[in-house]
């Protein structure tokens, strides 16, 4: 990673969020999964208020009620569930806590972790060793069986999943923010701030953390479809969120018994999932390349108009 | 090379020493043992036994050096469900997972390997852009869905492989299976981006200018430069692997480690669960020292 501006220096500087939304424009594949991601976030968001009424309220008489039926009303139309609640007006309410637990550990984690790693490159190499066998007993086993011990000590709360899944993801950043602080710190710009007098403090969050910011936010990106798929395992297993609370990965569970008489109980679900996973898979690819400023010419090329 | 295996050994030391502790302190978390193990009706002077029989009054510094002592010695308990030593139970589940891993491991391994390399070749072109798609796909999906979704296909609508259970080789397919299409996305992916990296640096270009075959430029030369971040993340894989197990052998009535403990935490095993908990542990401790072995063999830089 270079830091040298590539922009000509003639033209005048577009604004930095047109300048965003024009290299979204040269990617299509990371456009769709954007609208899609804010599509799912609004739904989220005003999901429950709206339609819970709906989803919880059941109808024996449409049991297990097949998809495709476009004569009823729209939420109907993925079919119902095993006690007659529509399944599209489910999959919609769940939204919120699947992506309210992704978020909260995701954001947890990456400040955490982040503050960690700038602490573990920048201070004396001792306590940088000791954070960093703190991160390797932590990376030293795997994650969801940490988080099935822990939540079944603790007793499994939205809380408690959005704590476990936290911890367990902070030596991502951790390492990551650690090996980039080392690298930069030895550079020139940074070597001028010490030299002007600035504190260990500012040069840490005002020179250095600007530089490692964008790698952390792909990152996170990243993770957010790996805790999203951690949850939902744990809530398959029984032991992450309980009813009557519900998430994707629950609803998958909840369909499991009915899966050779009517799959789209456990298929809806899981589609929503992996929707959801893929979109922000193909965004973070998208802002590894956006983010850095010595490959984003790649995407304000394809984008026409503008050098 | 030997004071890098030692001071890397040390340091796993370390940690491992900071996993004990956690577990120690972990299973003091549950609260009273006596309440745990007991049950609800029992009375004051029966729990007041039990304390007494299991040292639980004494401080806990002295527990902990207890606990660690049998730990030293292989004493993990008994299991309660089946009244045998837990590390015996442990052990026995441990190979069945072991198994389960190394096949799907290679397989990954591979399969990724080649897929990645061939893509990175014709970077750009139609196998490249296919191979993209399945393993961005393969890194999206949950692995519990497509082991259901796996089931009602192939075990109740066309019926070729069987439910659940182990016996045949059979059994074996639908597990390795839906293990395999996670870290086969992923793995894929790093494999792919390496490649191209090392496809397009100077030694690959003398190389091709010099008429040597495709095939060698890029198992050859490209590859072997373009395998750390690969083996990084490899390592990784193997480790979260045992995730995939948790979940895998749970649906398939698999009888590994990742079933034992999530029945052993339904039924309150908790000996075994601790057990499990570090004989995993262990393995995972040892897998990463070799990763940084192979590591420092393949490049010279890290060794100093």
């Amino acid at each position: 990673m270079s830091l040298s501006s590539t922009e000509n220096a003639i033209l005048p500087e577009p604004h930095p969020a047109a300048r965003f939304l024009r290299m979204l424009w040269a990617d299509k594949f990371a456009l769709v999964s954007a609208l899609f991601l804010i599509m799912v976030l609004i739904l989220a968001i005003i999901g429950p208020h709206w339609l819970d009424d709906v989803a919880v309220k059941q109808n024996l008489r449409g049991r297990n009620l097949a998809p495709f039926d476009w004569s009823r009303d729209w939420f109907y139309w993925l079919g119902a569930d095993a006690l007659g609640r529509p399944l599209l007006a489910r999959i919609i309410v769940a939204a919120q806590n699947t992506l309210m637990v992704a978020a909260g550990a995701v954001l947890l984690s990456s400040i955490a972790g982040t503050f960690l790693g700038l602490v573990a490159g920048f201070s004396s190499p001792r306590l940088g060793q000791v954070i960093m066998r703190l991160a390797d007993v932590i990376m030293s086993f795997p994650s969801l069986l940490i988080a099935v011990i822990v939540l079944y000590l603790l007793g499994s709360s939205v809380l408690n999943l959005i704590l476990v899944l936290a911890i367990t993801r902070i030596p991502v950043y951790l390492r990551t923010a650690r090996a980039e602080v080392l690298e930069i710190r030895e550079r020139m710009f940074v070597q001028a701030a010490r030299v002007m007098g600035a504190s260990s403090r500012r040069i840490l969050f005002r020179h250095i953390l600007p530089v490692v910011l964008p790698t952390l936010v792909t990152l996170a990106t990243l993770d957010f479809a790996y805790v999203m798929l951690a949850e939902s395992a744990l809530s398959f297993l029984g032991i992450g969120i309980q009813p009557p609370e519900i998430t994707w990965g629950l609803m998958i569970s909840q369909g499991r018994q009915y899966l050779t008489n009517a799959w789209w109980l456990s298929f809806w679900p899981g589609l929503a999932i992996i929707l959801t996973t893929l979109s922000l898979n193909l965004l973070s690819n998208w802002l590894r390349i956006a983010l850095d400023p010595v490959q984003r010419w790649r995407l304000e090329m394809k984008g026409g108009r503008h050098g | 090379m030997l004071r890098f295996i030692r001071q890397r050994s040390l340091s796993s030391l370390i940690s491992l020493i900071g996993l004990l502790v956690l577990v120690f302190f972990l299973s003091r978390l549950t609260g009273d043992p006596a309440a745990l193990f007991l049950p609800v009706e029992a009375s004051a002077e029966l729990k007041q036994q039990f304390r007494e029989l299991h040292g639980l009054n004494d401080p806990i510094m002295v527990q902990f050096g207890r606990y660690v002592g049998n730990v030293l010695t292989g004493d993990l308990g008994e299991s309660l469900r089946k009244a045998r030593p837990a590390l015996d139970v442990v052990l026995e589940a441990f190979t069945w997972t072991l198994w389960l891993a190394v096949i799907t491991m290679t397989l990954v391994a591979v399969a990724a390997i080649v897929v990645g390399a061939l893509a990175a070749f014709r970077s750009g072109g139609f196998f490249d852009r296919f191979a993209s798609t399945v393993s961005l796909v393969g890194a999206s999906v949950p692995d519990f869905w497509v082991a259901i979704v796996a089931i009602v296909v192939f075990s109740v609508h066309l019926a070729w492989l069987p439910t659940s259970g182990t016996g045949s080789l059979a059994h074996w397919i639908l597990p390795v299976a839906v293990l395999f299409v996670r870290p086969f996305g992923i793995i894929v992916q790093v494999v792919r981006g390496s490649m191209i990296g090392a496809l397009s640096s100077a030694y690959v270009k003398t190389a091709r200018a010099k008429g040597v075959k495709a095939g060698p430029i890029i198992f050859v030369h490209a590859l072997r430069n373009a395998m750390l971040p690969v083996i990084t993340v490899m390592g990784d894989q193997a480790a979260s692997l045992l995730n995939g197990a948790v979940i895998v052998e749970t649906i398939f009535g698999f009888p590994g480690v990742g079933k034992l403990m999530i029945d052993s935490i339904l039924q309150r095993d908790f000996n075994v669960v601790l057990a499990a908990i570090l004989v995993t542990a262990l393995a995972i401790f040892l897998m990463n020292l070799l990763i940084d072995l192979a590591y420092a063999l393949l490049d010279p830089r890290i060794r100093h």
